[in-house]
C-alpha cells in the first residue's frame, strides 16, 4: 500500500519527506492505556514536523482520527505546556501549528479533483464501487473539523466519481469493520466484515474501496473467515484507496502490490482492462 | 418553513406488520425541531403516528431516533441543518426491537444497565459519619452522571449490531460512574468485583472503539472514553489475563521499544502465547499472507531514535506515575 501511495503521490506531485524517527500513532489502544502517553508521542511528531514546516501525510483512517483528536486536546495551552516539558529532554518543542492530513482530504483539498480528473488515463467505467471509510476520519466530527470542511463528509464518493466510476451507496460505509476487536473477538469482528462486504456486494459492487489500511486488512484477509462464518460466498475485492486511483492513472497492478491481495482481484481488472497486465 | 419528512413506519396490527416508508410535508417555524415536524405529522395528518417525546429541551431522553441514519434527540435537532436534498429521513432507534413506528421496546437496554449493578457497593466497615467524597471526583463523575439513558448510544452501537449480548455504551458507562466513585469498592476506592465481571466476555473488552456513541451522545458523555478509562482501571488493577489486556500491553510495549508496531508478534502475544487452539486458529490465515507476500517481516527493525520513544514512556508512564 505504501508503494502505491507512493507512486501515485509522484503522478500528483505530492514530494513527499520521510519522518524516519516519527513513532507509533498509538492507533487508539495506546490511548487507552494512557492518553497523556499518546498524545506526548503525537505531539512529538507534530514538533518534528513543525520544524521541516510541513504538514503531514498520511494514508490511513485511524492514523488521521487519532493525530486529529490529539491535536484538537493540544489545543489547551495548559496541557500543551504539560506534554512539551517532556519533549523538552530530545530538544522538541510542540507549538500547535502541526497539520496532519489524509491523502483523500489533501486530493479534494490541496490538490483538487480537476487535477486528478486531468491524471486519469484508464478510467474505472463501468465499474461499482462501494466507499468505506473507516471509523477514525469520520468521527468525532469535531475533533476532524468536519464543520470547517464540509466536504470531508463525502469526500470519498467525490474520489470515486472522478476515477470514473459509479458509487454504491450503502448503510456500512461509516460502520465499524471489526478489526480493533479481531484478537478480542475475533466472531464479532468476523460478523462486522461479512456483514459490510455482503451489503455491498449484494448491491452489485465490483469492489470496496478504503482509505484506511486496518480496515482493508480486516475486510481482505479476513473475508473468507468471514464468509465461511456467514455461511456464504462473498468474494468482494477490497482496494486501498491510492491503489483504485493508481489504476485509473494507468499503473499496473503489479505496482499497485494487487497481488499481495487475498480475495482475487483478477475479475475485477479484467473489467477494467487491466487483466493482461497482471 | 415546509419541511418534508421521509418516516420508517410500522404498524404490528396491521395485516402484514412490515416496516414502510411514507413522506409527509409539514410546515414548521424556521427555528422548528424535528420534533416539533414530527408533531405537526401527527396534528396534521395522522393521529396514530407513534413517537415518544416528553420536555422537548433535551432533558427527558425519550425521543433518541435516527435521523439521517444517525442517532440523536428529535427535539435537539434543528429542521434546517438536518435537510439533506430538501428531506429529513427519520427512522426508529437501532439494536432494539420496532414496537410501533418510532416507539422502541428499551427492555434490552434497561436489562443491560440493571446487569452492572447501578448503585453503590462499598467495601469494608461502614464509616462512622458521612462519607466526604471530594469536590474533584465528583465534579469528575458529572460527565457520566450526564447520561438521560435515551438510548442514542445503543442506537449506533456497531458492536450490539452484531452481538446483542454485548453490555453496551450506556451500560459501561454506567458501570465506569461506580467505579470511578471514591466511595465505591475498597478503601482505596477501587471497585474490584465491579472489574471482575466487566473484563469478562461481553464486558469492556468488547468495544471495538468505533466512536458511533461519543458522536450519537447528546449530552457529551463519551461512552467509549469511559469504557477506555475502564479498561486502564482494568489494567491498573491487575486483571491482566483477558485478550483485550494482553492485546493493549503487547502494543504498547512494542511501541515503548520499536517505536512502532511489530505486527507478527502482535497476535500470539495479544491471543496468549499458550493458548494453542487459538494460535492454530491463525494458522491458515497466516499461511495466506505468508503466499501472498502479505506476511510483516521477522525482522522487526526500530525507528530512528527510538530510546527517546521509551523515555518518553519513562516520564509518562513509568512505575511513578501510577
Amino acid at each position: 500500500m505504501y508503494p502505491a501511495a507512493k507512486l501515485i503521490c509522484e503522478k500528483l506531485g505530492i514530494k513527499l519527506q520521510e519522518m524516519p524517527a516519527a513513532s507509533c500513532t498509538g492507533a487508539g489502544v495506546l490511548q487507552e492505556k494512557n492518553e497523556l502517553l499518546g498524545d506526548t508521542l503525537n505531539a512529538r511528531t507534530f514538533a518534528m514536523a513543525e520544524a521541516l514546516d510541513l504538514p503531514i501525510l498520511t494514508i490511513c483512517s485511524t492514523c488521521q482520527g487519532v493525530m486529529s483528536q490529539a491535536n484538537h486536546r493540544l489545543k489547551n495551552p495548559e496541557y500543551l505546556a504539560k506534554v512539551n516539558g517532556f519533549l523538552a529532554e530530545e530538544g522538541l518543542e510542540y507549538k500547535g501549528n502541526a497539520r496532519p492530513k489524509h491523502l483523500l482530504w489533501v486530493l479534494i483539498e490541496d490538490v483538487g479533483l480537476d487535477k486528478l480528473l486531468g491524471l486519469i488515463t484508464r478510467p474505472l467505467a463501468g465499474m461499482r464501487l462501494a466507499p468505506f471509510y473507516g471509523c477514525y476520519i469520520v468521527r468525532p466530527t469535531e475533533a476532524l473539523e468536519f464543520e470547517e470542511h464540509p466536504e470531508r463528509l463525502d469526500s470519498l464518493e467525490k474520489i470515486i466519481e472522478t476515477i470514473g466510476a459509479t458509487v454504491v451507496d450503502f448503510a456500512g460505509k461509516t460502520r465499524c469493520c471489526g478489526f480493533p476487536i479481531l484478537t478480542i473477538n475475533e466472531r464479532n469482528s468476523m460478523a462486522m466484515v461479512g456483514k459490510h462486504t455482503s451489503e455491498a456486494k449484494d448491491l452489485g459492487a465490483d469492489a470496496m474501496i478504503t482509505p484506511c489500511p486496518l480496515c482493508h486488512l480486516n475486510l481482505d484477509s479476513f473475508q473468507p473467515k468471514a464468509a465461511a462464518q456467514a455461511g456464504r460466498p462473498i468474494d468482494l475485492p477490497i482496494l486501498h484507496m491510492p491503489q483504485a486511483i493508481g489504476l485509473a492513472m494507468g499503473l499496473s497492478p503489479q505496482e499497485m502490490g494487487l497481488k499481495r491481495h487475498i480475495v482475487n482481484t483478477k475479475p475485477l481488472l479484467t473489467k477494467i482492462g487491466a487483466g493482461a497486465a497482471s | 418553513m415546509d419541511v418534508t419528512l421521509r418516516v420508517q413506519r410500522f404498524d404490528p396490527e396491521a395485516a402484514d406488520p412490515k416496516p414502510f416508508w411514507e413522506d409527509f410535508t409539514v410546515s414548521i417555524e424556521d427555528n422548528g425541531t424535528v420534533l416539533d415536524a414530527l408533531m405537526k405529522v401527527r396534528e396534521d395528518f395522522d393521529g396514530t403516528f407513534s413517537l415518544r417525546c416528553s420536555c422537548r429541551s433535551s432533558i427527558c431522553g425519550s425521543c433518541a431516533m435516527r435521523i439521517n441514519g444517525h442517532a440523536g434527540l428529535a427535539c435537539k435537532t434543528q429542521a434546517k441543518d438536518a435537510l439533506q436534498n430538501g428531506v429529513i429521513t427519520v427512522e426508529p432507534a437501532g439494536n432494539m426491537p420496532v414496537v410501533k413506528d418510532l416507539v422502541v421496546n428499551f427492555d434490552l437496554f434497561w436489562d443491560k444497565i440493571m446487569q452492572v449493578e447501578p448503585y453503590l457497593k462499598p467495601e469494608g466497615p461502614e464509616p462512622e459519619a458521612e462519607y466526604i467524597a471530594s469536590n474533584e471526583a465528583m465534579l469528575h463523575l458529572s460527565g457520566v452522571t450526564a447520561c438521560i439513558m435515551c438510548g442514542a448510544c445503543v442506537s449506533d452501537c456497531t458492536v450490539l449490531e452484531v452481538d446483542p449480548t454485548f453490555l453496551g455504551p450506556a451500560a459501561l458507562a454506567k458501570a465506569y460512574r461506580f467505579t470511578a466513585d471514591p466511595r465505591d469498592g475498597d478503601e482505596k476506592g477501587v471497585s474490584k468485583d465491579r472489574l471482575v465481571e466487566l473484563t469478562k466476555p461481553s464486558g469492556m473488552w468488547d468495544c471495538t472503539r468505533c466512536m458511533e456513541c461519543v458522536q450519537a451522545c447528546p449530552k457529551g458523555v463519551a461512552p467509549m472514553d469511559r469504557i477506555m478509562a475502564l479498561r486502564d482501571q482494568a489494567i491498573s488493577a491487575g486483571f491482566h489475563n483477558t485478550n483485550g489486556a494482553r492485546h493493549t500491553e503487547a502494543f504498547s510495549d512494542s511501541v515503548e521499544h520499536s517505536g512502532w508496531l511489530d505486527e507478527l508478534r502482535l497476535v500470539p502475544k495479544s491471543v496468549g502465547l499458550t493458548n494453542v487452539s487459538a494460535l492454530i486458529g491463525y494458522a491458515p490465515i497466516a499461511i495466506q499472507a505468508l503466499t501472498h507476500g502479505k506476511m510483516p517481516p521477522i525482522i522487526h527493525k526500530k525507528i530512528e531514535k527510538a530510546e527517546n520513544v521509551r523515555k518518553i514512556f519513562d516520564k509518562v508512564d513509568g512505575p511513578e506515575q501510577h
